[in-house]
């Protein structure tokens, strides 16, 4: 299930839709505003596109290093009054947040 | 097992699975906080699993060395390079808003996993397993959702199956298979209750003659093996219901409904995702070396297959007691232990299989907390074996051994449960037994056969269970055929 998903079309930024899945209330005036902003962006994409790179490896990372762990032993984590202290709303320990699947 | 109406077996059935496991590791697989099940809500939490910004992950090594583990189990070509990809999604129960996953370079490819269904053998292909991270717990309320963060970072292992399965049977027997596997190997403890070992569906069928696949349906987060075979014995007939009616199946996300014994389509927005996959800049490659791989497949147990096979060839068990006592590893350990120390390979099956099994699963206890060692039980077989004490005596010592522990012959000797075999008690009780019963005497001498079985009985009685039944009948006999 993940490939076809993630395969779309990286040039073009639906603001409305992308807005909607992280769920974002953007206004009727800021739709517009935020596309016109990111088109922008993404031509400057589209401008470094044109390089060619086919013979460069792809970087993920700045500087180069790999295998770098931590050992599977616990360390203490938050105190849960500590965790919770800045949610808007909790209940029974739980952080609440408006209510899923609508 | 499961057939609709006979229109099964015009259609062909095609199903993957994509199985997420809990690794079983002390802490999170990116922060120090314990990976443990059942605590308060949000109490094994820090700012790296609760997703605050400017925290950075550091990847738990034992989660590599787990995964790793189960694709040498599962027969999987390890990557000596491995690297770690974001995926995005907007979801409450996932802090960072993305999850940490891995995408064109997973820690293994390609592999296989044996099964059995109905005695036929079938081996289906595993396409890849990587290493991921769990998501959060929500529960619901009438206006609002409550999150609990304790399980969000536990390192969680996706193995993805080839779509070779073609029955909810083999289904079964795939997530079966793949349980055991990953016991033996200490990969997880495959608790389903506390959701271990959670499956997607991907199914679909199409008729016998046609070539191309059907058109694939999801089920999603099955948490158990029988809901994962009931729900595919719906939808697989759903689905025929709907082609034979000359309908067509539109691809969509399902939902099984364990109550009502039906799958549900989910709205389109309920699992409308777009990935963006792209690489995770805050974690370094995995880079195995050889000697690395190689050291750890050399810690590789047997696997229970294998052991099975063993257990037939080396004690001389039947293909089913291999089965069950090789189902658990620790059961296995057990008997192997014991039929070492007894050297009576059948008799230590027997009383594991029936005797044991039946105690663990009324006081439910696991075989690692039973308090009759084998060492205990190979001594009460060798008690049985050398006619210390006979059968029903045995299992009065095996219930005492299994709830207090102790030394068989120890037992036998506190409760005076040694046979009686020496010829004048013997003589005594026989001698009683005829004196009381002269109708029975009569009864056998005028042919009738089954009264010295009420003899027999009678000696056994009067000696309180402990006479050896095959001397008394042996003596009987010759007294009532002589006298």
């Amino acid at each position: 299930m993940m490939a076809q998903e993630s395969s779309k079309n990286t040039r073009h930024i639906d603001v409305a839709y992308v807005a909607q899945l992280a769920r974002m209330q953007l206004s009727d005036k800021e739709v517009p505003l935020f596309q016109d902003q990111l088109n922008h962006i993404l031509h400057h994409v589209d401008t470094l596109m044109r390089l060619d790179v086919d013979d460069v490896e792809p970087t993920s990372h700045p500087f180069p290093g790999e295998n770098v762990y931590r050992d599977d032993e616990p360390r203490e984590g938050l105190a849960h009054e500590a965790a919770m202290k800045n949610a808007p709303k909790t209940r029974a320990g739980f952080y609440v947040v408006p209510k899923i699947l609508e | 097992m499961t057939r609709g109406a006979g229109d099964l077996m015009d259609y062909r059935v095609t199903i993957g699975l994509e199985t997420h496991v809990q690794l079983k590791t002390q802490t999170k697989i990116w922060c120090g906080c314990r990976n443990r099940f059942g605590q308060p809500p949000n109490t094994d939490v820090c700012p790296v699993c609760l997703g605050y910004p400017g925290t950075l992950p550091v990847l738990n090594r034992e989660s590599v060395r787990l995964t790793v583990m189960a694709g040498l189990m599962l027969g999987c070509r390890i990557n000596e390079r491995s690297t770690f990809d974001r995926k995005s999604y907007f979801y409450p129960d996932m802090p960072k808003n993305y999850q940490i996953s891995q995408y064109d370079e997973p820690l293994c490819l390609g592999g296989r996993l044996e099964i059995e269904v109905n005695g036929r053998k079938k081996s289906i292909g595993i396409t890849r397993i990587h290493l991921e991270e769990d998501v959060g717990k929500s529960i619901h309320y009438e206006q609002s959702s409550g999150v609990d963060f304790n399980r969000a970072g536990t390192p969680l292992m996706e193995i993805v199956s080839e779509p070779e399965i073609e029955s909810a049977d083999e289904a079964f027997a795939y997530l079966t298979a793949l349980k055991q596997v990953l016991l033996y190997g200490g990969i997880s403890d495959c608790n389903l209750e506390e959701g271990n070992i959670r499956s997607d569906i991907n199914c679909s069928v199409r008729p016998v003659e046609r070539e191309e696949l059907g058109t694939k349906i999801e089920i999603k987060n099955m948490n158990t093996f029988r809901g994962v075979h009931r729900s595919l014995v719906y939808e697989i007939s759903r689905q025929i219901n709907v082609l034979n009616d000359g309908g067509s199946i539109s691809q969509e996300t399902r939902r099984w409904n364990d109550e009502t014994g039906v799958t549900e389509a989910m709205r389109t927005k309920e699992y409308a995702h777009d990935y963006r996959y792209f690489p995770e800049p805050d974690l370094m490659p995995v880079v195995l070396t050889r000697e690395q791989i190689e050291g750890w497949r050399a810690t590789i147990p047997e696997l229970p297959g294998d052991r099975r096979a063993r257990f037939v060839r080396e004690y001389g068990l039947s293909e089913y007691d291999a089965g069950v006592l090789s189902a658990d590893r620790n059961v296995a350990d057990y008997y192997e232990e014991a039929a070492r120390a007894s050297g009576h390979f059948k008799a230590v099956s027997n009383w594991i299989m029936t005797d044991m099994l039946h105690a663990m699963s009324e006081g439910a206890i696991p075989i690692q907390e039973v308090k009759i060692t084998p060492g205990a039980l190979a001594g009460l077989i060798d008690l049985v074996d050398r006619q210390v004490i006979n059968r029903p005596s045995a299992k009065r010592v095996f219930t005492i051994l299994f709830e207090k522990g102790g030394n068989p012959a120890d037992i036998v000797e506190q409760e005076g449960l040694s046979q009686v075999r020496d010829t004048e008690s013997l003589e005594t009780y026989i001698d009683e037994a005829i004196t009381a019963h002269p109708q029975s005497v009569s009864d056998y001498r005028s042919g009738k056969k089954a009264a010295l079985k009420f003899l027999v009985g009678q000696v056994m009685r009067l000696s309180k269970g402990k006479a050896d039944p095959q001397m008394a009948l042996e003596m009987l006999r010759e007294r009532l055929d002589t006298g």
